[in-house]
């Protein structure tokens, strides 16, 4: 494995009984990257990331992490990973600066360096003033920036970040993400599972995993360019007849409404896809404004998953 | 090194964490003293002054000397006294008496005979304990029909009680409590104390970091070892302040043999913890267990009076071991080296509970 990978899996695999959660997954995740994890609840986002911790035996298949193999030298690769829960798990009844000593003993951080770290996460995460507020009682935004602190303490090269950002208020989820590009710039490798897309589109690059599967991956504007589907957006429609209309088309895969307009998504084989949208609408006595649109992460995202539902289906 | 910094790590975040919850903390301290001075002072088998009649229709000096007898052992006390056996038998119905005695017209020669007995008692059967007292009672007539009517009052009261002369309750519950109180306490603090770290996701963060199983579970064990020994030396205190329970053995045996029993229970606790998925689970799962050992024993009721089963299982229990260790060294002075069986059971139950616990404690992470 070259030097500038972080994580790199082959056919990772994790079967639960009969249910597959992960599913041949393929991964390359460089250094120093932001690397997304977009898709649905029970997309297997938590199984991957946990087998990539060494949490879960995989069923089947490979991974390497920071050039260790998994789950043969998790032990080894514990001490150079973070993990941020889902949901808050440092000690509510400790304070802050107690959470954190916690933290430091743990990883057997040397008496100067513990010192050094604690004032320099506390400074950094603006935590300084809730030093001996008990961590249950601080706000969402507060207790996210105490678990990033307490993930980073022991400087890790590699970090998970199972949806870190799903307690907290926008302000603080864009703070959030100033933190973890600092921390890239400084060479740490971040992997973190999302459903918000505009988290998503701030990665490096990302991963769309639907049912255990990635779909798509590759880095947001190229994912947008590569997009499998027409965006179509309609104007001067009655929305709900028009839609019923459209989603009995056969190669439209979704119908959204925007506001006034509605956002269609027509199967990439069609030639002329504006074309199509006007004439079903026509032959309903719809006269409306059809054209193309710049596909977005959310288009990405809808085209992805619903093509692969239509093969399933079909 | 860095192991037992860990553990050190763990151990003073779980002590914090005690000091900081109030409601353990109060159990830690409240249940032995509010459940000994319960036990100590409501739990009284040594039943005295029944309410009794007298039916006596033989009349003679000896009958009358047999009811003074009687009366003289305070355990009943006659308070009326009636012409026939069915008045006593209509007193007894309605609740008005606990014993009724009977002496029939030919007591005298009865007595002489010796063929049958020679006075006869009606007991109030629903209540076993008073049964029991009165079962006492008729040891003392056949003593009394056995002996030469000259001398009626001769060995009469030669019962000899060894160990707790004046038959007070609280010598036998006081000891025995201790086991009850550390097998309630130790078995629910530990299992709660790490289906807790789980069910709020603490689990999920430190199964990342390099602390092993073996170290989370010292760390969380040792706290509460200390917790049991100061919990023992609460109920010595209380025994010998309060109720002057004697310590006839060696004060070091009974510590001992208390670090015993709290091993069992830890390792127990350790077992709940991986089974039960939520702090409730771990407290029903904890009275399941509770319930037979506070029954079977013998902390309630005499180990051999129970059934051969109720025995078998009580022999798998802890606090059965523990009640006749402790009992033993506090009330008879022995040595623990004379209970060396009771010791190795409770090390049996430790090692086979803590082996399990660290089986299943490793699934739980996969």
């Amino acid at each position: 494995m070259s030097n500038d990978v972080a994580i790199r899996t082959h056919n990772l695999t994790r079967r639960f009984g009969k249910l597959v959660a992960v599913d041949r997954v393929n991964l390359t995740v460089p250094r120093a990257h932001i690397y997304g994890f977009l898709g649905p609840n029970g997309s297997g986002k938590s199984t991957t990331i946990r087998m990539l911790c060494g949490l879960l035996k995989p069923s089947d298949g490979e991974a390497e992490v920071l050039g260790l193999k998994i789950p043969r030298e998790a032990e080894t690769l514990k001490r150079k990973i973070g993990y941020m829960t889902q949901r808050f798990s440092l000690y509510e009844d400790l304070s802050v600066i107690e959470n954190l000593d916690f933290i430091a003993e743990v990883y057997s951080l040397t008496r100067a360096k513990r010192h050094e770290r604690i004032a320099q996460q506390l400074e950094l995460f603006d935590l300084k003033e809730l030093v001996k507020q008990r961590a249950g009682t601080m706000s969402g935004g507060q207790k996210q920036r105490l678990a990033l602190a307490a993930a980073t303490l022991h400087e890790p090269e590699l970090l998970f970040l199972d949806e870190p950002t799903s307690a907290v208020d926008p302000q603080s989820r864009r703070d959030f993400w100033e933190f973890l590009f600092q921390l890239a710039n400084h060479g740490t490798t971040i992997l973190v599972s999302t459903h918000y897309m505009d988290e998503a589109e701030r990665c490096h690059a990302l991963a769309i995993l639907d049912r255990g599967t990635i779909v798509a991956d590759g880095a947001p504007k190229t994912l947008e360019a590569n997009i499998n589907a027409h965006v179509i957006e309609v104007e001067n429609a009655d929305m709900h007849a028009a839609r019923a209309i459209l989603l009995r088309v056969p190669h439209v895969l979704s119908v959204t409404q925007l506001g006034v307009r509605l956002r269609v998504l027509v199967d990439r084989s069609i030639d002329d896809a504006t074309g199509l949208i006007q004439r079903e609408l026509r032959t309903a006595n719809h006269h409306v404004d059809a054209h193309h649109a710049r596909p977005s992460l959310e288009d990405v995202f809808v085209a992805a998953t619903q093509l692969r539902t239509r093969e399933h289906a079909v | 090194m860095n192991s037992l910094r860990r553990i050190f790590a763990i151990l003073q975040k779980e002590i914090r964490q005690l000091s900081r919850d109030r409601l353990t903390f109060g159990m830690i301290i409240g249940i032995p003293m509010i459940q000994i001075m319960l036990f100590g002072f409501a739990i009284n088998t040594d039943v005295r002054h029944l309410r009794a009649a007298v039916a006596d229709e033989s009349n003679t000096e000896l009958s009358r000397t047999l009811t003074a007898d009687v009366q003289a052992t305070q355990v009943i006390d006659v308070i009326t006294r009636v012409q026939t056996a069915p008045e006593l038998e209509i007193l007894l119905r309605d609740g008005d008496i606990d014993v009724g005695i009977y002496i029939p017209p030919d007591f005298a020669r009865r007595l002489q005979q010796r063929d049958r007995s020679a006075a006869q008692l009606l007991v109030d059967g629903s209540d076993p304990v008073i049964l029991g007292a009165a079962r006492q009672l008729t040891n003392m007539t056949l003593r009394y029909d056995t002996d030469a009517p000259q001398q009626p009052r001769a060995a009469l009261f030669d019962i000899r009680n060894h160990f707790n002369p004046e038959r007070r309750s609280a010598v036998n519950v006081v000891p025995a409590l201790m086991g009850v109180i550390l097998t309630m306490t130790m078995v629910l603090f530990t299992a709660v104390a790490i289906v807790r770290e789980r069910e709020r996701g603490n689990l999920e963060l430190l199964i990342n970091t390099p602390v092993k199983t073996v170290e989370l579970m010292i760390g969380k064990i040792v706290p509460y070892i200390f917790i049991g020994l100061i919990q023992v030396t609460l109920i010595v205190l209380l025994g010998m302040l309060v109720f002057r329970v004697p310590i006839e053995g060696a004060l070091s045996n009974v510590y001992l043999g208390a670090l015993a029993l709290i091993a069992a229970n830890l390792s127990l606790g350790l077992l709940i913890s991986t089974l039960a998925q939520s702090q409730f689970q771990a407290m029903q799962m904890t009275f399941f267990f509770f319930l037979p050992s506070i029954l079977l024993s013998g902390f309630m009721f005499p180990f051999a009076g129970m059934p051969k089963a109720a025995q078998y299982i009580a022999e798998v229990l802890p606090l059965t071991h523990f009640v006749r260790i402790i009992r033993g060294v506090m009330l008879r002075g022995a040595d623990l080296v004379h209970m060396l069986p009771d010791l190795r059971a409770l090390f049996i139950f430790t090692a086979v509970t803590l082996t399990l616990a660290v089986l299943r404690f490793h699934k739980r992470l996969d």
